[in-house]
């Protein structure tokens, strides 16, 4: 109990780090100040609004009081080039992003737990001496140029997938959900969803070759040898039920992270999800924009950091964090 | 002042594992492990034509070219003149192969001694003098490991002008806490020595003994961490330099990917355009990996099993 209130303490920590070190960025820029939240082409009504709104007028403290009293209540501005507000932006973004995420990290668990424990299994053979280097090869591979190179191959030259997009032009769906199931959404998601794959399947595929090794030394699979059972029903009911454990805790880790990474994948298929509407936002110099889905992201992040550690520590009691530090 | 009469410094040395000793196991290493001297191999060859780029470039890698007849040298495929063929815009795809390794080995090595000169000096720090100091720098250290990488690169790059030096500032912003802990977690076993305690009692002041006789021992583990931020930062100035936040006038191999990819090179099927640049990034990332890897069996000879 004692760790989980520390932990979680930590977690607010680091996003009001986060949310301050924004707002020192956003008012220490060089020029004007107000150009987070407003600028030229706005109508005279809508900059007074927006001056009034985040008490751009008064002194540096009461604009930090007033921009967190802002954020706790999910006011994140106006977008200087969609003219709507940030958040319902944010939010229609997030579902894609979410989807994505969780597609390419699912493929990418399937693929290293498998391969990480039949790498482990065929420990000190010519396959592990190929195998390793090859996952190595796959972590070092740009995951933007692994996108170019799918595109160059399955949607311009094989003409299988579409280039870009997440649905094609003038589709229409009555749900969300029934967006999300329908065919050409799929067909969508498949090159995005696979260059997310092949760049997360390192992770759990090492973690999962290197817990394998450590099982197969326990006291347990030694029983199991010596009760004459067959390798395979040792590797696989034995050695890699145990294994999982660290593996599957890292999946939360492994989602905040890919919420990270996959800002260039979405670049690259455009997808519209928040990494691509970051990079946008950017470029634009779309500030409010930015800001709001750089801290939805930061928000991700460290919510599924903290939900990585709990469920390791709450899934194996030998973990025991109160005792180590 | 003669070095025996220093405090501390008559201690034997046997109990430390010599960087003599450890460099010889570096230099041996090599000729047993073949990936550790295919990683070595390639390294020296990257630095070579880093170094030499404009003996191996054959045109100015940003020069528009035209062909014998006056027009525009575009969209050519490889031939004699142009080895890799030419951009959209009329430049020789091979002459900027070779510029961009120059650029990948500055943002790498100047990226990897941020990362390990701060990393280095807070682990040491942290580990050596625990208490407050510990558990600031540490606090300070997990904050920064919780915050998204690519994001807060990108974020940056707003606020900057575009130019490589926002790729080390973010990474050695962003990775030094992985190099501090390791480096602190180190710190701390060699606190605990003989020698160390030893000099202690004779009177060492504390920059002597972090310095003199911490500090030496942890050297060779700063200097793989450093080479694991070669790699890394050579993957952040791609990804960033791919979405557009590069800095226009260098030309690296992130910045050649991006032009292609804004260029239509997929659609066109310009094969020759964008598969070198990213080989290039996977060949020299993959070589540091394989030498960090050969090498941590070398500095911790526990992890071998």
């Amino acid at each position: 109990m004692a760790f989980l209130g520390r932990r979680l303490l930590h977690s607010l920590f680091v996003l009001w780090a986060v949310v301050t070190i924004l707002f020192l960025m956003f008012r220490l820029m060089p020029g004007n100040p107000l150009a987070a939240y407003i600028n030229e082409t706005m109508t005279e009504d809508q900059q007074e609004a927006m001056l009034r709104q985040f008490g751009l007028d008064r002194p540096l403290w009461e604009q930090y009081l007033i921009y967190i009293g802002n954020l706790l209540s999910g006011e994140l501005g106006l977008s200087f080039h969609q003219r709507k507000p940030v958040w319902d932006i944010l939010m229609a973004a997030f579902p894609n992003s979410i989807v994505l995420t969780v597609t390419g990290l699912s493929l990418a668990y399937v693929f290293g737990v498998v391969v990480g424990a039949f790498l482990a299994w065929k420990r000190g053979t010519w396959i592990e001496g190929i195998g390793v280097p090859l996952v190595l090869t796959t972590r070092a591979a740009p995951e933007f140029w692994v996108g170019m190179l799918l595109l160059a191959v399955f949607s311009f030259g094989l003409g299988w997938f579409p280039a870009g997009g997440a649905n094609s032009a003038g589709a229409f769906y009555d749900s969300e959900l029934e967006r999300f199931l329908s065919l050409d959404f799929l067909r969508h998601l498949t090159l995005p969803a696979l260059t997310l794959a092949l760049y997360l399947q390192g992770l759990p595929l090492l973690l999962m070759r290197s817990t394998m090794l450590e099982v197969m030394h326990e006291d347990f699979v030694t029983m199991a040898r010596m009760k004459g059972l067959s390798e395979w029903r040792i590797v696989i009911r034995h050695a890699a039920r145990n294994a999982l454990l660290p593996v599957v805790t890292a999946f939360a880790l492994g989602l905040g992270l890919a919420m990270g990474g996959n800002v260039v994948v979405e670049t690259v298929f455009s997808w519209p999800g928040l990494g691509r509407l970051l990079v946008g936002a950017v470029s634009s110099s779309d500030y409010p924009l930015a800001q709001g889905a750089f801290l939805l992201i930061s928000g991700v992040f460290v919510v599924m950091n903290l939900v990585a550690d709990l469920a390791y520590t709450a899934l194996d009691p030998r973990v025991s964090h109160d005792r180590v530090k | 002042m003669t070095a025996s009469s220093e405090p501390g410094a008559f201690l034997p040395k046997a109990e430390r594992r010599g960087l003599g000793r450890i460099l010889a196991d570096v230099l041996a290493k090599p000729a047993r492990d073949p990936f550790a001297l295919a990683g070595l191999s390639i390294y020296l060859v990257f630095v070579l034509v880093a170094l030499f780029a404009d003996q191996f470039a054959t045109h100015d890698p940003l020069q528009i070219l035209f062909q014998p007849n006056g027009r525009l040298a575009r969209n050519l495929p490889p031939g004699e003149t142009y080895w890799l063929g030419t951009t959209h815009s009329g430049r020789d795809i091979y002459s900027q192969l070779v510029y961009g390794a120059r650029a990948a080995l500055i943002v790498g090595v100047t990226a990897a001694m941020v990362v390990v000169a701060i990393g280095t000096l807070i682990g040491l720090l942290s580990g050596y003098f625990g208490g407050w100091v510990d558990a600031v720098l540490m606090r300070v250290a997990d904050t920064a490991l919780s915050i998204p990488f690519l994001p807060f690169v990108i974020v940056l790059t707003a606020f900057l002008k575009p130019s490589v030096w926002n790729v080390v500032l973010a990474v050695a912003i962003l990775l030094w806490p992985n190099t501090a802990r390791v480096i602190r977690s180190q710190v701390l076993t060699i606190r605990e020595r003989g020698y160390v305690e030893a000099a202690r009692v004779t009177g060492a002041g504390h920059g002597r003994i972090l310095f003199v006789h911490v500090a030496p021992n942890i050297l060779p583990l700063s200097f793989l961490y450093g080479s694991i931020a070669i790699g890394w930062a050579i993957l952040t100035e791609a990804a960033v330099s791919f979405l557009g936040f590069g800095d226009p006038r260098t030309v690296s191999w992130g910045y050649m990917l991006q032009d292609a990819f804004t260029s239509q090179a997929l659609s066109r099927g310009s094969w020759h355009w964008f598969v070198p640049p990213g080989l290039c990034i996977v060949v020299v990332v993959v070589a540091g990996f394989f030498l960090t890897r050969g090498y941590e069996e070398v500095l911790f000879p526990k992890l071998r099993d």
